[in-house]
């Protein structure tokens, strides 16, 4: 791709950006949000049309103006939410709109089950082509998607953020995968925002920074602390230092709480200044202990008492009242009303406060949104702005003046800094230590190891529903606790400090 | 992926740009100037006192429905058992006159028989997690069965004088059914802008978890929603009784599909969270200016009717276009 450019009403997204991916390369792609990455790929996939520019395949000039171009010159993308006919089997979905027929004019299954199940065998997938693809884990429907790229015989796949929803264990098999097409001499680009992942898999990187290209980058050369330099300005250690408060009175204590099947005698505290990390696999139970805590779910047994008093919480009225706030992990289906204003998005939780007699104070719910957009630094042209047009950052940061506009005092993060850049995930940080410094507590989940090690004082371990083991900060050990998330040792204190 | 090519239709994009720099219901009062403007050139007789009272008539029995939809459909619902309950409610009050109830006391039982119909369909939706459209279709085949059983499918007639003249007499030129849809659509505007259930609404029908997670009590305003529009419902439906004198069986069928056919012309998404009172105000009456205006021209009904399809559908590709702009 040469000197791509492209306007959008207002903004130019692209300023000329040039790249090149070589057989058999992977190639990454990094950037913040904004920077231009999703862009340049909807080009390339023939999503949007460039407005000046070129792109070559194999040497030779080629137009591409719609996905199906896009296609026939071999290219594929591997999205994170993934695009396959969920009620479809696996060998229906490889063949999606031209089923092989036999001589009688009806399908011809054999061949269907046969075709995708050897592309499945030679990837090393031990999936079967007849099952429903809504039968399949996440990880395995990516699977499948980048199976049928192979059967299609692509060129070049683009995955743009394939680990957001994957385990570690998943993540090693998808690296097994892409090193497999490398081999089989597929150019690759991969976009993602975790850097580990780009120097364990990739070849070389492109940075790209507001549109514009920077550098590209041997990774053999280079280093983490390099990239993010140039993207941001920001060295990473500085990354995850905020300041810590002293711990003071305990505002939660969680006894014996249940939900079968999910998690059973759940025990834990949460002191007023201290951040506490959940670390778990997915699917550990780290997010439905939490939803149960907050009244979203409701428990089977246990108890649970706020600032030593016994608090009743089967709803999420309730939950609010003791003064929790959950921010949950997919802010756009339980977070947010994204077809709503920003003013509405950060008093939704606190309109009985400022209602009378059942009217709005609409002289309130302004200010306070105001004063929210202005203490968070949201950037949004005006608090009538609709949810839908603000940046994963700054819609999380909506959902953090949620809260805060209802006084809550505990705060639950649910994976707060899935999907969003390195940019904003300082900024979260910063209002995670502002939080702190307020006196207020914050309980932190996450699946990404070094941020929980980065930030939280004290750790919870879940494995299959129980707690193993509860680390505090300075005994945080990568394998230890990555030992304890999988089961092999189990301390069991009971998650008392 | 179905073309989001920009550039192959540039001029289109512009068109959609000029629509949304206004505010949304801009362009509605313009189409509606337009159509009054051409119609009173073409039709001598549009402009005139009558036939503008007329169509006021016309319009504010269906305009009370399709606000009560409106809210229903901000919501992310769709209450297909309007039309029955405007005619449950007609019938209902017209039994109770002819049996020597007062008016007034007949008039609050159909209000509050037909709001409890309402607080059902919210039932079934809520508790009973029926979808929407489902529990409303339920309820409008049973409540028009009902109906038939009460009136033996019958008109009923011989309603008490001071009741019928009511939808004959004129307030400044203007019927008394307008005022009500006016006082029908002043309240509902308090309601959907400064309330907190108006807000209440919003968020549950922009998403739903959302609401339950923000602590909004999703019951009371699922049955709120319900109870509303099967009022709004019964509202039309005495004001039925009124207009036509008799209690009419099939009073109220298809109203539904007008309602909606307001509410969608108005800028309502069907996946709820937006919508406007004014935008369905608007929407109805544009609906009803076509049909008055086509009917003095002359023109074929049945061509008319071939418009406000196109209406309808074209209403809702132009936010398609503007939606698909923003993405």
């Amino acid at each position: 791709m040469t000197d791509i450019r492209k306007d959008f009403p207002g903004v130019q997204a692209l300023k000329g950006v040039s790249f090149n991916v070589n057989a058999g390369e992977v190639h990454g792609l990094v950037g913040e949000n904004g920077a231009g990455k999703s862009t340049l790929i909807k080009i390339l996939m023939g999503a949007y049309s460039k407005d000046a520019g070129t792109i070559d395949i194999e040497g030779k000039e080629v137009e591409i103006h719609n996905p199906v171009q896009a296609k026939s010159h071999g290219l594929a993308a591997v999205y994170q939410d993934v695009m396959l006919a969920r009620h479809l089997s696996v060998g229906e979905n490889f063949f999606l709109g031209k089923l092989p027929r036999s001589p009688l004019g009806l399908i011809d299954w054999k061949k269907v089950h046969q075709v995708a199940g050897e592309t499945l065998r030679e990837l090393d997938l031990s999936i079967d082509s007849r099952i429903l693809v809504r039968h399949l884990s996440p990880a395995h429907q990516e699977m499948v998607t980048i199976a049928k790229a192979v059967y299609e015989e692509s060129k070049l796949i683009v995955f743009d953020e394939p680990t957001a929803l994957l385990t570690n264990e998943q993540v090693a098999e998808l690296f097994r995968l892409i090193r497999k097409l490398k081999e089989k001499n597929v150019g690759i680009i991969y976009i993602s925002h975790r850097m580990e992942e780009i120097f364990s898999i990739c070849d070389r990187v492109t940075i790209l920074k507001d549109g514009e290209w920077v550098d590209t980058l041997r990774v053999s050369e280079t280093d983490q602390d390099a990239i993010i330099t140039r993207m941001v300005g920001r060295s990473i250690g500085e990354m995850y230092s905020i300041h810590h408060q002293e711990r003071r009175e305990k505002v939660l204590e969680v006894r014996g709480l249940t939900r079968e099947p999910r998690f059973r005698n759940v025990d834990f505290d949460l002191y007023q200044g201290e951040i506490l990390g959940f670390f778990g696999l997915v699917g550990a139970g780290r997010t439905e202990i939490l939803r149960c805590v907050f009244g979203a779910d409701s428990s089977d047994s246990g108890e649970i008492r706020i600032r030593g008093r016994p608090a009743t919480i089967h709803s999420p009225r309730q939950g609010i009242r003791a003064g929790i706030g959950l921010l949950p992990e997919n802010r756009k289906t339980a977070g947010l009303a994204m077809s709503l204003g920003v003013d509405i998005n950060v008093n939704l939780a606190s309109y009985d406060l400022i209602s009378r007699a059942g009217f709005v104070n609409l002289h309130q719910e302004a200010s306070r949104a105001r004063r929210f957009v202005s203490d968070l630094t949201i950037r949004t042209p005006s608090i009538k702005q609709k949810m839908r047009n603000l940046s994963g950052g700054n819609q999380q940061k909506v959902v953090v003046a949620k809260w805060l506009s209802r006084n809550s005092a505990i705060f639950i993060f649910d994976e707060p800094t899935v999907g969003v850049d390195v940019g904003a995930k300082v900024e979260i940080f910063k209002l995670i230590e502002a939080l702190l410094a307020k006196g207020n507590a914050i309980i932190l989940v996450s699946s990404y190891l070094p941020e929980v090690m980065g930030l939280a004082d004290r750790m919870i371990v879940v494995y299959e529903g129980r707690v193993t083991g509860t680390p505090r900060r300075g005994e945080f050990e990568e394998e230890k606790i990555l030992r304890l998330a999988s089961g092999i040792v189990d301390i069991g204190n009971g998650g008392k400090p | 992926m179905s073309g989001v090519n920009r550039g192959s239709h540039g001029w289109l994009s512009k068109v959609v740009k000029f629509f949304r720099t206004g505010f949304a219901e801009g362009i509605l009062i313009l189409i509606l100037l337009a159509f009054f403007v051409i119609l009173s050139f073409t039709s001598p007789s549009f402009l005139t006192l009558n036939n503008l009272s007329n169509l006021v008539r016309q319009v504010a029995i269906i305009g009370v429905v399709a606000i009560g939809m409106t809210i229903v459909i901000i919501s992310a619902g769709i209450d297909l058992s309007v039309g029955s309950i405007v005619g449950f409610s007609n019938v209902l009050v017209a039994v109770l006159m002819t049996h020597a109830v007062p008016i007034l006391p007949s008039i609050l039982i159909a209000l509050a028989a037909g709001a409890a119909l309402g607080v059902l369909n919210g039932v079934l939706i809520h508790d009973g997690r029926v979808p929407p459209f489902i529990a409303t279709l339920g309820m409008m085949t049973a409540v028009r069965g009902l109906l038939m059983l009460i009136s033996d499918a019958r008109m009923i007639a011989g309603l008490p004088r001071p009741f019928l003249k009511f939808a004959q007499i004129d307030i400044l030129w203007m019927p008394s059914l307008f005022f009500v849809w006016l006082v029908v659509i002043v309240l509902s505007m308090v309601m959907t802008t400064l309330t907190r259930f108006g807000r209440n609404v919003f968020a549950l029908g922009s998403n739903p978890e959302a609401a339950r997670l923000s602590g909004i009590n999703v019951r009371a305003t699922v049955y709120g929603v319900y109870a509303f529009s099967a009022l709004a419902s019964s509202i039309a439906g005495i004001l039925y009784t009124s207009r036509l004198a008799n209690g009419i069986p099939t009073a109220g069928e298809g109203y539904e599909l007008d309602a909606i056919a307001a509410a969608v012309v108005g800028g309502a998404s069907l996946m709820g969270g937006e919508g406007t009172i004014l935008g369905t105000v608007l929407g109805a009456l544009i609906i009803a200016t076509l049909r008055n205006g086509g009917n003095l021209l002359g023109i074929n009904p049945f061509i008319l009717q071939i418009a406000i399809g196109v209406l309808i559908v074209a209403a809702v590709l132009i936010d398609q276009l503007n939606k698909r702009e923003d993405a």
